[in-house]
Formats: C-alpha cells, sequence, structure tokens
C-alpha cells in the first residue's frame, strides 16, 4: 500500500458486547485521522416514558434499561426516591443490598472474564471454542457465574434478570435466614474459584498501553464502595452526589445514539470502571485481595486499561468474600421495609455498576409522580476515553495487517466491558486507511 | 465426518440484552446446547460471523427503527423457525410506551441533537413484521421455557408453554392471593403464566411481565381494582407498562383513559 492510500477499518456490529456498537477508523499514511466509537442501538427514551409513572414503579422499569445490570438501575433509582423523601434505610436492608449487588457483580464480572474478555487473549473467537480446548475451566466459570445469579435470585425475588424484590425503602419481602445461609458453601467455594481466576488471567500477556487517566468512582470509608459512597476523582475532587451534574456532563454526537459524558472543567474525558475503583479504593480492597493482586503483578496503580481484565478478578474476589460476610453474619431485618414518606423533590441516586458509575437523579411531584428523570449509564461516560484508548491503539499498531488491528481495537473496547444497552438510551468498526 | 448440527443464529433488535442473555444464563445447560446446536450467529457471545442459513433463529427485541424494520425481513429468509424471545419482540416492550405519544416530544427529551435521531414512530413486535413460528414472552423469558422450545424445535415437536393465568402459578405453589388477602392489585388474573409466580411470592400483585394470558379478562379486573380502591390512573399505568402494546393491554388503558 502507497504511504497516502487510504485505510479504513471498520467493525459493522461489535461482538461481545452487551449491546449494538461499531468501530470506524481512518488512517492516512501513517496518520490518524479519524477514531469514531458509536453506538447504533436504537434509543428507547426511558427518560422521556419515566414522566408521570410513580416513583414506586420506577425502579421495575429502569431495570429494563439492561438485562446485564439491572440492580444498577434499580438501586440507583430506589436510592433517588429515598433521597428526595428523606428516608435512611436500617443497617440490615443496607447489608441486604449490598448481597444482592455483589451477585449482579460476580455474574457480570465472570460472564465478561470468561466469556466475552478471555476469548481475545487467547486468540479464540468466543468461550464455546475456550470450552473446547478446556472445558473445566469454563464449568468452574459457568458455576462463579451461577453462584452470582443464585444470589441475585435468592435476594430478588426468584429471578436474576430483572429481580422482583427491590422497591423503596426496603424490601418487599424479608429473605429467610436458612435461605440466605444456604449460600455459603458455594461462596466459600467461590472465593477458591476467584483466587484461581486471578492467577489464569493474570498470566496472560497484555499489550502495552499506559495513560494517565482521570479516575472517578465512588469512595467510601469502611468498604470497597459498591453502592453508597461520595464521588471521587484521582485528581482531588471529592463530592456528593447532589454536586454531580455541577462537575459533569453529556453531548449529543453525531456518529452515536448515547450521550457522550465529559467533565466540565477543561471539557475532559474520563475513565470510571474497575480501573478507577482499583486505583482510587486500593486500601479498601481485602488483603487477600491485595495479596492475590500482588501474586500476579498488580500495585496499587493500574494504568493499562488491558490489565482491567485481571481487576475484575480481583474484585470478584472482592465480593465474595463480602458476600459470604453478609451472609455468615445475616439477621432477618424486623420489617422488609419502612414508611415511604411521599413529598415534592429532588433525588439522587448513584452506585458502582459493574462497568462502572452510574447516575440518576428524579424530581418529583408532591403525588409521587416523576417530573423529570436523568440518567447518566458508565458506558455513555466512558465513550470518550474509549476513544482516547483507541488512538493509541492504533498509533501504536499501524504495522498489524487490517484483521489483527481491527482485533486489537474489539479487544480494547471490550476492556470497558461496554453495555451498550444501557448507554443508549449504545457499537459496529470501521477502519480507513488513505 | 462429523455429525452436522442444527445452526442457531440469536439476533438482537431494540431491547434491553436481558432475554438473550438468558441463554449464557444456562449455566448448566450450555454446553449441551452449544454440542445439540451450532451457535452460527450470537453477537453477544462470539466474533465468528457467520452467514445464514439458520435452521432455528431467536429473535429479541421490537422494531423501532426504519434499519430494524428492514432487517427483520432478512433475517425471516435466512431462517427455518424463528422464535421471538421476549416482551420486546413479542408485543413491542417498555418501548411501545412511546406508541402512545408523540416520539419527536420524546426525542427533544432526550437528545440535544433530534436530526442525528432515526427511529420510528411506534415499537411494534416482530409478528407485524414477518411470520414468526413460535413467540416466547416474558420481561424476561424463563430461561427453562427457553430451553423446552428449543428442545422441542429440535425434535419436531410443539413446545409445552401454558397460556393459562399466572394465578395457576400462585395456586400451585401455594402462595397466599394478594389480592384476597390483602387487597393489592394484581395484574395475575390476566396476565400468562411463565414467571413461576414471583411477585406474590414476593409478597407483591403481579405487573403482567407475560402480557395478556388467553381471553383474558380484563374489564373484569378492572372493576375489581377499583372497587378495592385503585385510582383509574393507578389501573391505567399497571395495563400500560411492559406489555402496553399487546392488543388485550392496550384496549384495556384506552378504555380508560376518559377517567384518567
Amino acid at each position: 500500500m502507497s504511504a497516502t492510500a487510504n485505510r479504513i477499518i471498520k467493525v459493522d456490529a461489535l461482538a461481545r458486547v452487551e449491546g449494538e456498537g461499531s468501530l470506524y477508523v481512518k488512517v492516512k499514511g501513517d496518520e490518524i485521522k479519524e477514531v469514531k466509537f458509536g453506538i447504533f442501538e436504537p434509543p428507547r427514551f426511558f427518560e422521556a416514558f419515566l414522566v408521570g409513572r410513580s416513583y414506586a414503579e420506577v425502579p421495575d422499569i429502569t431495570a429494563r434499561i439492561c438485562g446485564i445490570c439491572p440492580i444498577a438501575y434499580e438501586m440507583g433509582a430506589i436510592q433517588a426516591m429515598e433521597n428526595a423523601f428523606g428516608i435512611t434505610v436500617p443497617q440490615p436492608i443496607r447489608a441486604l443490598r449490598r448481597l444482592i449487588y455483589c451477585g449482579e457483580w460476580i455474574e457480570s464480572h465472570a460472564l465478561h472474564v470468561y466469556m466475552l474478555h478471555a476469548p481475545d487473549f487467547l486468540g479464540l473467537p468466543d468461550a464455546i471454542q475456550l470450552a473446547k480446548a478446556n472445558r473445566p475451566l469454563v464449568e468452574k466459570a459457568l458455576r462463579l457465574k451461577k453462584i452470582g445469579n443464585d444470589i441475585l435470585e435468592v435476594i430478588g425475588g426468584g429471578r436474576a434478570i430483572h429481580p422482583v424484590n427491590m422497591r423503596v425503602g426496603g424490601f418487599y419481602r424479608t429473605p429467610r435466614k436458612k435461605e440466605v445461609q444456604a449460600l455459603i458453601p458455594d461462596l466459600e467455594w467461590a472465593i477458591e474459584a476467584s483466587l484461581e481466576t486471578i492467577q489464569v488471567v493474570g498470566g496472560f500477556s497484555f499489550p502495552a498501553l499506559e495513560q494517565d487517566y482521570t479516575f472517578v468512582a465512588l469512595r467510601h470509608e469502611n468498604e470497597y464502595a459498591i453502592h453508597e459512597g461520595r464521588l471521587i476523582s484521582n485528581r482531588g475532587m471529592n463530592i456528593g452526589l447532589e454536586q454531580f451534574l455541577d462537575h459533569f456532563d453529556e453531548e449529543h454526537v453525531k456518529h452515536s445514539n448515547a450521550l457522550h459524558g465529559f467533565m466540565k472543567e477543561g471539557k475532559a474525558p474520563y475513565k470510571t470502571g474497575p480501573l478507577a475503583r482499583y486505583n482510587l479504593n486500593y486500601d479498601k480492597l481485602s488483603e487477600r485481595a491485595r495479596q492475590a493482586a500482588k501474586a500476579v503483578g498488580l500495585g496499587a496503580k493500574v494504568t493499562n486499561p488491558f490489565k482491567s481484565i485481571v481487576v475484575r478478578a480481583v474484585e470478584i474476589l472482592q465480593v465474595c468474600e463480602d458476600a459470604l460476610a453478609i451472609c455468615r453474619s445475616y439477621q432477618e431485618p424486623s420489617e422488609p421495609y419502612g414508611a415511604v414518606p411521599v413529598k415534592a423533590g429532588v433525588g439522587y441516586g448513584c452506585t458502582e455498576a459493574p462497568r462502572g458509575i452510574c447516575f440518576h437523579r428524579y424530581e418529583i411531584e408532591a403525588d409521587g409522580s416523576v417530573k423529570t428523570a436523568r440518567i447518566m449509564p458508565p458506558t455513555a461516560q466512558n465513550q470518550k476515553i474509549i476513544e482516547s484508548d483507541l488512538w493509541k491503539v492504533v498509533a501504536a499498531n499501524l504495522n498489524l495487517p487490517d484483521e489483527d488491528l481491527k482485533w486489537r481495537c474489539e479487544q480494547a473496547i471490550r476492556n470497558y466491558d461496554p453495555c451498550i444497552s444501557c448507554a443508549t438510551h449504545f457499537l459496529k468498526l470501521t477502519i480507513e486507511r488513505d | 465426518m462429523a455429525r452436522t448440527r442444527p445452526r442457531l443464529g440469536v439476533f438482537k433488535f431494540s431491547s434491553c440484552d436481558g432475554c438473550q442473555l438468558s441463554l449464557l444464563d444456562c449455566e448448566l445447560e450450555l454446553l449441551a446446547v452449544t454440542e445439540a446446536v451450532e451457535i452460527a450467529y450470537f453477537l453477544e457471545a462470539t466474533r465468528k460471523d457467520m452467514k445464514g442459513p439458520f435452521d432455528i433463529t431467536l429473535v429479541e427485541g421490537s422494531v423501532t427503527t426504519p434499519h430494524e424494520a428492514e432487517l427483520i425481513h432478512k433475517v425471516r429468509k435466512s431462517t427455518g423457525t424463528l422464535i421471538t424471545i421476549g416482551a420486546c419482540a413479542t408485543s413491542g416492550g417498555i418501548q411501545a410506551l412511546k406508541n402512545f405519544k408523540d416520539v419527536k416530544d420524546f426525542i427533544d427529551k432526550v437528545y440535544a441533537h433530534p436530526e442525528y435521531i432515526e427511529t420510528l414512530a411506534t415499537a411494534t413486535p416482530i409478528a407485524d413484521h414477518v411470520t414468526v413460528d413460535f413467540e416466547l414472552r416474558g420481561c424476561p423469558i424463563n430461561k427453562h421455557q427457553l430451553l423446552e422450545v428449543i428442545n422441542a424445535t429440535l425434535n419436531g415437536r410443539k413446545p409445552v408453554v401454558p397460556k393459562h393465568s399466572e394465578c395457576i402459578e400462585c395456586k400451585s405453589r401455594g402462595t397466599v392471593c394478594v389480592m384476597v388477602a390483602k387487597g393489592e392489585a394484581c395484574l395475575g388474573p390476566v396476565t400468562q403464566a411463565g414467571c413461576g409466580g414471583l411477585c406474590p411470592a414476593s409478597h407483591r400483585g403481579c405487573f403482567g411481565c407475560f402480557g395478556p394470558m388467553e381471553t383474558p379478562n380484563t374489564a373484569a379486573l378492572s372493576e375489581r381494582l377499583k372497587a378495592l380502591g385503585s385510582a383509574p390512573r393507578d389501573i391505567h399505568r399497571l395495563f400500560q407498562t411492559f406489555n402496553a402494546n399487546a392488543p388485550a393491554f392496550r384496549q384495556q388503558a384506552e378504555s380508560l383513559e376518559d377517567r384518567v
């Protein structure tokens, strides 16, 4: 190819991501002209049809934004309503909420690490081929994933996708002690399986890429933050949820049906998700999780996005330990839910979905119906930083043939476990070489 | 020579991905499924992009864009048995709420540049566009029913998927009726069984994930809910949620509209 010919790399429909996305890269000689990570998932207009619905219906409706992380959408909405009505839930309810969220992390992370991302590091098209090469490993992965789903079913009222048991003020039904304790033996096994997962994925080879990211994550004094906390960054930001929109915004770009999030200061991209959490909350990981990370070469700082797969594995261990501790000390709450003093107001909710922070803000009318709704899913927030990673990945790999470059780009996108269904409220790869 | 397995395609239209995730959630059966069928197209799980034809195709999601309205015809042409999975594919899903509103207003509410957005005025089920061989209900679908439908299709028999109401599931698992005992609003009497009676077992009323049962008496249920103290607006909302565009639920919601 001549030095001035256009080189176009296109992926029309990205695989092993949740939802529909695309990538378009245009290269002229050694110069990258354009990188567009697009989301062509059709818009579904959640913020519009939430208007006029009762506050009590909102968690069940927002769950339908995403079948992979419904807890993130239910809990964010619930907490926003509780914030608007001035409700603080008692400790046993709080513990049950963390437990069900641990279940979603185990299920989603195990799915992503083994079924969606590991095949990239092994040069395989999918986990089915991985099962042919190493069936016991895939069986173990599936059992781990199932344990996450089992937690979701026990606490969530019988199903893992769109669980029915969470409500504003608590739960509809209190899970019985023996149902929760029945999870203990599997979680003990899951801790061993997660230690093995860290070793397996920690042994992969990782493409070189370091970025000076702005990380944003929830931070909690007493735990590895998942469902509560303040929002902090590695650049000194430390804010309450009600200040989120003073610091962050999103814009509508032509190549994507998902809005692109950015930090207002300097209109800069930022990164949310496993790497952000790990770097900002390393001190809150358990001693065993830090040791297991150290054993595969991960210290307190990780800035190679391809190592996110190892960080996800470390997080699986962390939440298996947390879930086990909650199950062991579980006492049934005296009431499944408390009173809900409905009043007009504004409420904010933000939790760490498996792929990053998921922000909710609602204005509620005096009769409890929704006046306005705003939801910022993690993948929408990560879109700009994904494009920034892709610029670097393409620049570092221009010598690769198109097919290999395309795969490397896809792998870089999957570092984010993009949940495109969420982001649209979000992919296709096109590489064009001049 | 190796045995030729039937080829399975999994396609996504407008949806949350939850129903196709149900296939990956069959943790104990997944490897057996991949031995029984060749997964020839399933973007959520594999980057292998194999072309049709497919023997069995699972379609998730509803038709909400001009592109989808074209694509579904291509999918139909390339497949033997076409099975739609979930409330989006079988009735339009939650996004069908836009069918009752001005979609332009919706676009303006969510997007800064409405001119970038291509969307149809409606979200419609797959069967409105092409012939569908079997519709599997649910928001989300029940994975055991999904395995039953795949199994039955592979063996050339009719899937055993009941069309009776949710009430039967409550009775068979011994759940105390939330409407009779506590006066809770419940769509169970007019909703097709399939979830296993989850909401009443969690002490709350059914909200209709599996859509209308065969010949549902929605008018009688509306009257009963009213007698129990539900406001017309709340009854309207109950019918107009996850299967809002299913004819029986849509008509019942419409009949309440002058009183909302």
